[in-house]
């Protein structure tokens, strides 16, 4: 129920952001919205001595056209993701991820980078981020990286992120003329997705020319369905071959165990939803 | 401790805190509102729901620090000298049973509406998954959320 | 008693907007956390990780150290006052009832049990100080399922064994009614444990002035806490006041007396400073008691044509670790109910009540009726497909007739009224039954593979609790009554006190109704009182659907001795006769003569004034009044749900759901219809959405509302409501509804389930119906190659 005690400091750049990182070593966190990190500190799962609060920084702030690309800066809060417009022209699945995640007044605190930092599986973005094989930008001591998605989720709630880092801002190809679709499958509105799947169709003369597909809560990371990727390249842009192609969703995947599924249960439901995305995505 | 100033319903207030202090114990035990009151501890429940900068938040997952200059309102500073539309639909409709819920569930209406003004019944439902309320069944809820939106309540 | 009739009842069934919102809609309200006195310090518990271990050593000595700091303890501090929280409802003779501790000395039997505390300046202190306790366990195999906690090799929670009690009940001959009986239908349900989840999370304040303590709490019962807190701390009764202040919601939950109260009031009386303690949401669920978990055992024996010759019960009941308050009895509330709406010639009941090292059971909204109910309305479905009966046709061949009320069950007890073909005719039209019937036969035939069920649920249930001496038959340590008192104040406004303690019900609207028909004065001028044993001395407070029935009849009792109080000064005041006045609308007036009248209000001065009064009339026309019902109230209803089923996944939509229920005569009909709404919600959550699960240590895995799903607006659908009216046989006419909805509701969505799975092969899922459960369900069914 309260914290336990911390230190707090609120720098106003993001160089003073990561000296103070740096600083403390790994006793450390970084908070922007807060919404992953308060309920830790409530309940006392996570103790650090420091907190670094991001909220301040401008630079952290803002959606910039690049023109093939979008780069979100790490503090957008998912309101921000469903409603800005370039996001909305250029990246519509991040708009309708964003809008999934828990309910509208976390929605206007939480934020692009933080879901992406935390690292949970079961987070929405984080599968997002990888279907669209994002790059993730992180200020640290050394100066500016460049990290693929495909690198940057490491372990459950451990990504990339050396200690005196700080995730900066996030660049997103636009991807013109793909489909998407985000499916999400819970129990309840505010409940974790039990399995989420975003995918991403780029269709040419009725066949699958490209398929991205990320698995939300399929294991320890965030994960490509590689699998069901390539059956689904080449095939025919109809419900029935989509479903076929998503028949591999599961393949690679350490799907977790909890109240909410089983693995083999989490495993069909990554088929079936794999076979739903792609369809939607493909326009079917 | 560190220094914060907050405006909360329409008054200026400037403290020495500890970081870990959440903004619902700030508000309810510094500067005395007990009007918005903490249902859990995991961000779920929203019955500390206030508006912080135009925007709903749970008061529960913020820290006092972080609400440094900002302007919050809570359930307490939503009438202004007369009801709110939505408090007085909550009461037409029989919205409430307990009451626990109501400040949080009041609020989080205001910002819905404020965001969708004409909302259907789904997004009304959908707007307020964020509040849990165990007495009412949602069902006179939703009624006064559409009640207050017809009559025009924006924000 | 004179009986005056209220001519008009101006009140009786209006829509009266309530006076409680006033303050709830704007934040001036007194929740228990609010409260704030002078020198007040917070208690923050030590809660043992353990399902089961003894304590070997408890070191208090660094947390006592700590800044702001200003004492510790652990049990062994309180082991010669504390005593035993107490179980008031003994259901047998030789039931086991073990010592409980407020706060643990040598064992503990649960994760959450209390094991030591600290008081501090402010709750920040005291929560880092808990940490520094030190506490030694050995740890004990935990018990964990009551299906094998009464073999022979199973470990025990305590040492008399782990079987508290059997209770055995029937009636009519069980083994004639199963012997040849043309059809038998044996089924296993499990009732899983639930957590009751009030928004308000359970919070004390306790100060101490000399001899006298105060207990605020967040608390359905300050009456009966009163006189237990006095049981069990030896503190002289008339020396404890208890005060629920705005309490919210409880739906049986805060029908108990917990640990922290009792801690409370000794700690505050050893410190001469009030306390405060605040319960977390995930404290909360480990240790705010739970409801339901049993496992039931259900034979039904009937003639080929339907008609039930014979029902039997048996029960496992897991009662936690301890028996609180009413622990053992709530199974035992069910007992009556299991027959239903039914005839039937036998009926067989037995329950074993059993330990584990789990929170213990108690009251959850419905309290052993919806055990009953669900189980008799499976089964009853169950019955209709093993004949090849349409499910309503059958209930109807069984149930007990319209013209047959009242009617005495086989369990015993007399149902005053019912229109069970009413509520039914009414719930299939504006469900649209047959369209839908139809609907769900062209999905079967296109094997669609999204299926629709139908569900229904007929229940009857006894609430209005209770008759006194129906509870001592049950060996149930207090009465049913109920008490109300009326002060007529000289500016001829009313003082309503009342021994009934809402939290969230509207008795300070729907009372002021009553006694404004009552006494013919205005609604806006009474005002109703509770809630502090210092205002309200006397009563046996809210739950069991208890405070219209009986509470409300209390206040007619009241407002009938003030009348007759009212008719004699009326009589000196007009100078006529006592029986030549005629009572109506608030006014006594001269038979025959109606310009010769006074109001109760002029009444009221005159008695305050009392310079007139009648030779030997006391100045006053303040009355009491306790009622003791001679009966309970059967509401009853008729619930149909059409469940979709995505059955490639196993998500389950509630696509419609309508309720009519027959809750006697209406006082406030916004009232009934939010009870039955919420009541619904409540039920609809146990069938699909909540369970309160342990992991094979015995840790509570749901101690938080992200993994033990409370619903919210967007998880439940719109009710369709509507209602038949059978009155009671009370001069108000009155039945209870609060807890009605959740009753009905869960057998209807259950069953609306198997009945879409049903052409799949699926006969049953185990509650909470998840997408997996019912996904696995259908997998199962299919690989058998069962199929109907």
């Amino acid at each position: 129920m309260i914290p336990s005690k911390f230190d707090y400091v609120r720098p106003s750049s993001l160089d003073e952001a990561v000296r103070a990182l740096a600083d403390a070593g790994d006793d450390a966190k970084v908070i922007a919205g807060g919404q992953s990190l308060l309920p830790l500190l409530r309940l006392r799962l996570a103790n650090p001595e420091l907190l670094v609060d991001v909220g301040g920084i401008d630079e952290l702030r803002g959606v910039t056209d690049e023109g093939d690309s979008l780069l979100i800066g790490a503090r957008t809060t998912h309101y921000q993701l469903v409603h800005d417009p370039l996001i909305a022209e250029h990246c519509g699945l991040i708009a309708e991820t964003a809008e999934t995640v828990a309910d509208p007044a976390v929605r206007h605190r939480g934020t692009f980078g933080g879901s992406l930092a935390h690292g949970d599986p079961a987070g929405d973005l984080p599968a997002v981020a990888l279907a669209l094989d994002a790059t993730l930008i992180a200020r640290g001591p050394g100066g500016d990286r460049e990290i693929p998605a495909a690198d940057f989720f490491v372990d459950y709630l451990t990504t990339a992120l050396e200690p005196a880092e700080v995730l900066t801002g996030i660049r997103v190809p636009k991807l013109p003329g793909w489909g998407y679709r985000y499916e999400k499958f819970h129990r309840t509105a505010q409940a974790w997705a039990t399995v989420g799947v975003a995918a991403l169709v780029q269709r040419s003369n009725g066949q699958v020319a490209n398929a991205r597909i990320g698995l939300t809560n399929m294991g320890p990371v965030p994960v490509r369905a590689t699998a069901a990727e390539e059956a689904a390249t080449g095939a025919q842009a109809s419900r029935d071959s989509l479903r076929a192609a998503a028949s591999r969703a599961g393949e690679g995947t350490e799907p977790p165990a909890d109240l909410h599924g089983a693995p083999d249960y989490r495993r069909h439901l990554a088929r079936v939803l794999t076979g739903r995305a792609l369809a939607a995505a493909a326009g079917v | 401790m560190t220094h914060i100033t907050v405006t909360v319903d329409g008054a200026r207030y400037a403290d020495d805190v500890e970081p870990r202090m959440l903004l619902v114990h700030y508000l309810r035990e510094v500067v005395g509102k007990t009007g918005t009151p903490i249902g859990c501890d995991t961000s779920n429940c929203g019955a500390c729901t206030v508006l912080m900068n135009g925007e709903s938040v749970k008061s529960c997952a913020v820290l006092a620090v972080q609400a440094d200059g900002a302007d919050i309102t809570t359930i307490e500073g939503l009438a202004n000298g007369e009801l709110h539309p939505l408090q007085r639909a909550f009461h037409e409709m029989h919205a409430l049973q307990c009451g626990y819920c109501t400040p949080g569930m009041i609020i989080a209406a205001a910002d819905l509406l404020r965001d969708n003004p004409h909302p259907t019944e789904r997004e009304v439902r959908e707007g307020l998954e964020g509040n849990l309320c165990r007495c009412t069944g949602y069902e006179n809820i939703v009624r006064a959320v559409q009640r207050a939106a017809e009559a025009g309540a924006t924000s | 008693m004179t009986a005056p009739t209220v001519a008009h009842p101006a009140e009786l069934g209006r829509a009266r907007l309530r006076k409680e919102d006033a303050r709830l809609i704007t934040g001036q309200t007194n929740w228990t956390d609010n409260i704030v006195l002078p020198g007040l310090l917070h208690m923050a518990f030590l809660r043992s990780p353990h399902a089961h271990a003894r304590i070997t050593s408890v070191n208090v000595s660094a947390a006592r150290q700590l800044p702001g700091v200003i004492a510790a303890y652990s049990g062994a501090d309180f082991a010669d006052e504390q005593g035993s929280l107490p179980c008031a409802w003994p259901v047998t003779p030789d039931i086991v009832i073990p010592a409980h501790p407020p706060m643990a000395v040598d064992e503990v039997r649960y994760v959450g049990e209390a094991v030591a505390v600290v008081v501090a300046r402010n709750r920040y202190e005291a929560a880092d100080a808990i940490e520094a306790i030190e506490v030694d366990y050995e740890p004990l195999p935990p018990v964990l399922d009551i299906r094998t906690a009464l073999d022979e090799d199973s470990p025990k929670v305590h040492e008399a064994g782990n079987k508290s009690f059997e209770w055995v009940f029937g009636n009519g001959d069980i083994d004639a009614a199963f012997s040849g009986a043309p059809v038998v239908v044996e089924r296993t349900y499990r009732q899983q444990r639930l957590i009751p989840s009030a928004m308000e999370p359970r919070a004390v304040v306790a100060a101490s002035t000399g001899d006298e303590v105060t207990l605020w709490s967040s608390t359905q019962i300050p009456h009966v806490l009163r006189v237990m807190l006095a049981l069990v701390t030896g503190i002289p009764e008339q020396n404890i006041r208890v005060i629920a202040p705005d309490v919210g919601g409880g739906f049986g939950s805060k029908l108990q007396v917990t640990a922290e109260e009792v801690l409370a009031v000794l700690i505050t009386r050893k410190l001469g400073r009030p306390v405060k303690w605040t319960e977390s949401r995930s404290e909360g669920n480990m240790t705010t008691h739970h409801g339901r978990d049993q496992w039931q055992r259900i034979r039904i024996a009937a003639d080929s044509d339907g008609r039930i010759r014979g029902l039997d019960v048996d029960l496992l009941a897991d009662m936690g670790a301890y028996l609180m308050l009413v622990t053992p009895g709530i199974p035992l509330l069910g007992a009556f109910m299991f027959n239903g709406i039914y005839k039937m010639d036998a009926l067989a009941f037995k329950c074993t009540g059993v330990f584990t090292t789990k929170m213990p059971t108690d009251a959850y909204r419905g309290a052993g009726r919806p055990e009953a109910t669900f189980a008799i309305e499976r089964t009853i479905d169950e019955l209709a497909v093993e004949l090849g009966l349409e499910p309503l046709e059958l209930r109807a061949r069984n149930w007990i007739a319209h013209e047959e009320f009242p009617y005495t069950t086989i369990a015993g007890l007399t149902y005053d009224s019912g229109n069970y073909e009413a509520a039914t005719a009414k719930a299939k039209e504006l469900f649209r039954y047959d369209e839908l019937r139809q609907e769900q036969a062209e999905r079967n035939a296109r094997n669609d593979p999204v299926r629709l069920g139908i569900g229904i649920s007929t229940f009857t249930e006894m609430c209005g609790l209770a008759p006194s001496r129906v509870l001592g038959s049950l060996s149930y340590g207090a009465g049913g009554w109920e008490s109300a008192s009326i002060r007529m104040l000289p500016t001829g406004k009313v003082e309503v006190v009342t021994g009934s303690s809402a939290h969230g019900q509207g008795h300070e609207t729907a009372w002021s109704q009553i006694v404004a028909d009552q006494l013919g004065v205005p609604f806006e001028d009474i005002r109703v009182l509770h809630g502090d044993t210092q205002v309200s001395p006397k009563g046996m407070d809210t739950y069991g659907s208890r405070s219209l029935a009986v509470g409300g009849m209390a206040l007619v009792g009241a407002c009938d001795k003030v009348i007759e109080k009212a008719r004699v000064i009326a009589a000196g005041m007009i100078e006529a006769s006592a029986d030549d006045l005629e009572w109506t609308a608030g006014r006594f007036s001269v038979r025959g003569d109606p310009e010769k009248a006074v109001t109760i209000g002029e009444i009221a001065l005159a008695a305050f004034a009392a310079h007139n009064l009648p030779e030997g009339v006391e100045p006053s026309l303040d009355s009491d009044h306790t009622y003791d019902p001679d009966n309970f109230s059967f509401p009853h209803g008729t619930h149909l749900c059409a469940t979709e089923i995505d059955t490639e996944t196993g998500m389950v939509t509630i696509r419609s759901y309508v309720a009519v229920d027959d809750v006697g005569k209406v006082v406030n009909p916004l009232i009934v219809e939010g009870q039955v709404h919420g009541g619904i919600a409540q039920g609809i959550a146990q069938a699909l959405y909540e369970e309160a699960v342990y992991d094979d240590a015995g840790n509570l895995v749901t101690t938080t509302l992200a993994d033990y799903l409370v619903p919210s607006a967007a998880d439940l659908p719109s009710y369709v409501t509507s209602r038949t009216e059978s009155p009671s046989d009370n001069r108000l006419g009155v039945k209870g509804v609060g807890e009605a909805g959740t009753i009905a509701s869960t057998p209807a969505v259950v069953n609306a389930i198997i009945d879409a799975l049903r052409p799949l092969g699926v006969s049953d899922v185990i509650m909470p119906c998840t997408p997996e459960r019912v996904w696995r369900a259908i997998q199962s069914a299919q690989q058998s190659g069962a199929t109907s």
